[in-house]
């Protein structure tokens, strides 16, 4: 291009029109003219489509740094102050925690005094966090239940059925599932409860699908038993602890003998409380688990 | 700065830990990273809370031959709140972990970044 001009302007000149390509720079005039054109509205728009998102990047990482690096400086700061760790006088240790350990086994019956504290005295936030689950249960199978249309196109996840998995399998499932309804069984008397079995035995559900398929643990646990098991043990919830709405929330005397401390059989309704809290523990984790799988339960 | 910090290292390593998961939940452009830092998050709170709750030198909340005694156990309260948060952050973890691989499903990405810039030109 360059070359084709010196070229033609050669020509003009040796034909003796230099004066018209000297005046074919008007770029002063121009310049005047457009002084006023690229407001500052336009100059935003053309620096934010070509260069705003790299900036936006970098500003970003820098500005998140920052805020990251205060925040766990202001933590740590206050962490400083806070009261001395294990102190005896320290103010957590107050006249709740007083009352709970001091009357918690003559009014609940519960040796675990946690247990009869998270189902006895505060049974109604046991509750909700029952119903958290059965929430979360039933927002993942809204969002992850296939459609009937691409039921048969799309693959199952299978897991490949190795012949070492399926016989530690065998060997593991009883005594996980035993171990289980032992914690859930023994959780107002030892350390546990309906939480924890309930997590074990699902995850011995869990071990069961992935070692022998869906289709043998299908024969038992379907999407049906699943709803019905989770159900009735929340509506059992609410009718055990639903009454003392009509004494005035008075709920501590349940009228059922609280029995002798460290038996089985002992300490009210603590027991199929926690029966019921494990039940929908159990089924909550395997079908999350097989929904994230499969699709279904 | 007080006298604290390092006689309260429980609380100081929770600390550090709920630096680390948000520092990760803001930086990482990978949703299931941001799940992961939402998740060491949670534990960090959990420590926080057991820590607040240990008294030295005495025994778990449950009750051994009959002693009743406020100086023999530590402090039951924050075990109860440990299990709501546990519970809360499970459900969280699986309803977000849920929408996350509906997004996969949709965009076939999990970029936080690339997933906004198709959101865009499907807005235009």
């Amino acid at each position: 291009m360059k070359k084709s001009k010196i070229l033609d302007a050669l020509n003009k000149f040796i034909d003796g029109d230099f004066k018209i390509t000297t005046k074919r720079k008007p770029k002063p005039e121009r310049r005047v003219s457009t002084h006023h054109e690229p407001t500052f509205k336009e100059r935003w728009r053309i620096w934010h489509d070509t260069k705003a998102s790299d900036f936006f990047k970098t500003a970003y990482k820098v500005s998140s740094v920052v805020i990251c690096l205060t925040i766990i400086s202001i933590l740590l700061i206050t962490v400083s102050f806070l009261p001395e760790y294990g102190n005896p006088n320290n103010p957590a240790n107050n006249e709740v925690s007083k009352r709970y350990i001091e009357k918690g086994l003559e009014e609940t019956g519960a040796v675990n005094i946690v247990c009869g504290m998270i189902l006895d005295y505060r049974a109604f936030d046991t509750f909700g966090e029952s119903h958290v689950l059965f929430t979360a249960a039933a927002g993942v199978m809204l969002l992850m239940k296939k459609d009937k249309k691409g039921k048969e196109k799309t693959e199952n996840f299978s897991p490949k059925r190795d012949i070492i998995v399926k016989n530690v399998a065998k060997f593991i499932i009883p005594f996980l599932l035993i171990f289980g309804i032992y914690i859930v069984l023994n959780g107002h008397i030892s350390p546990g409860g309906g939480f924890s079995g309930g997590a074990i035995m699902g995850a011995s559900l869990i071990l069961f699908s992935s070692a022998f398929g869906y289709t043998k643990i299908n024969k038992v646990i379907t999407e049906q038993f699943t709803k019905f098991v989770i159900f009735f043990s929340l509506l059992f919830y609410a009718c055990a602890k639903g009454y003392s709405f009509f004494t005035g929330a008075n709920h501590l005397p349940t009228g059922i003998p609280l029995g002798e401390a460290g038996a089985i059989l002992s300490s009210g309704l603590i027991l199929p409380l926690n029966i019921a809290v494990g039940l929908i523990v159990t089924c909550t984790m395997y079908s999350f688990y097989s929904l994230f799988t499969k699709g279904e339960i | 700065m007080g006298p604290n910090l390092l006689s309260n290292y429980y609380e100081t390593a929770s600390m550090i830990l709920f630096g680390i998961g948000f520092t990760t939940l803001f930086m990482q452009p990978n949703l299931i990273k941001k799940v992961i830092g939402f998740d060491i998050m949670d534990s960090s709170v959990c420590l926080f809370l057991a820590a607040k709750g240990y008294v030295e030198g005495r025994l778990a909340p449950i009750v051994v031959d009959g002693v009743t005694d406020m100086s023999a156990y530590i402090n039951p309260v924050p075990a109860g709140l440990v299990l709501t948060g546990i519970v809360v952050s499970v459900s969280v973890t699986a309803v977000s972990l849920s929408l996350i691989q509906k997004l996969y499903k949709e965009y076939h990405t999990l970029d936080m970044d690339e997933i906004m810039e198709m959101i865009k030109k499907e807005g235009d």
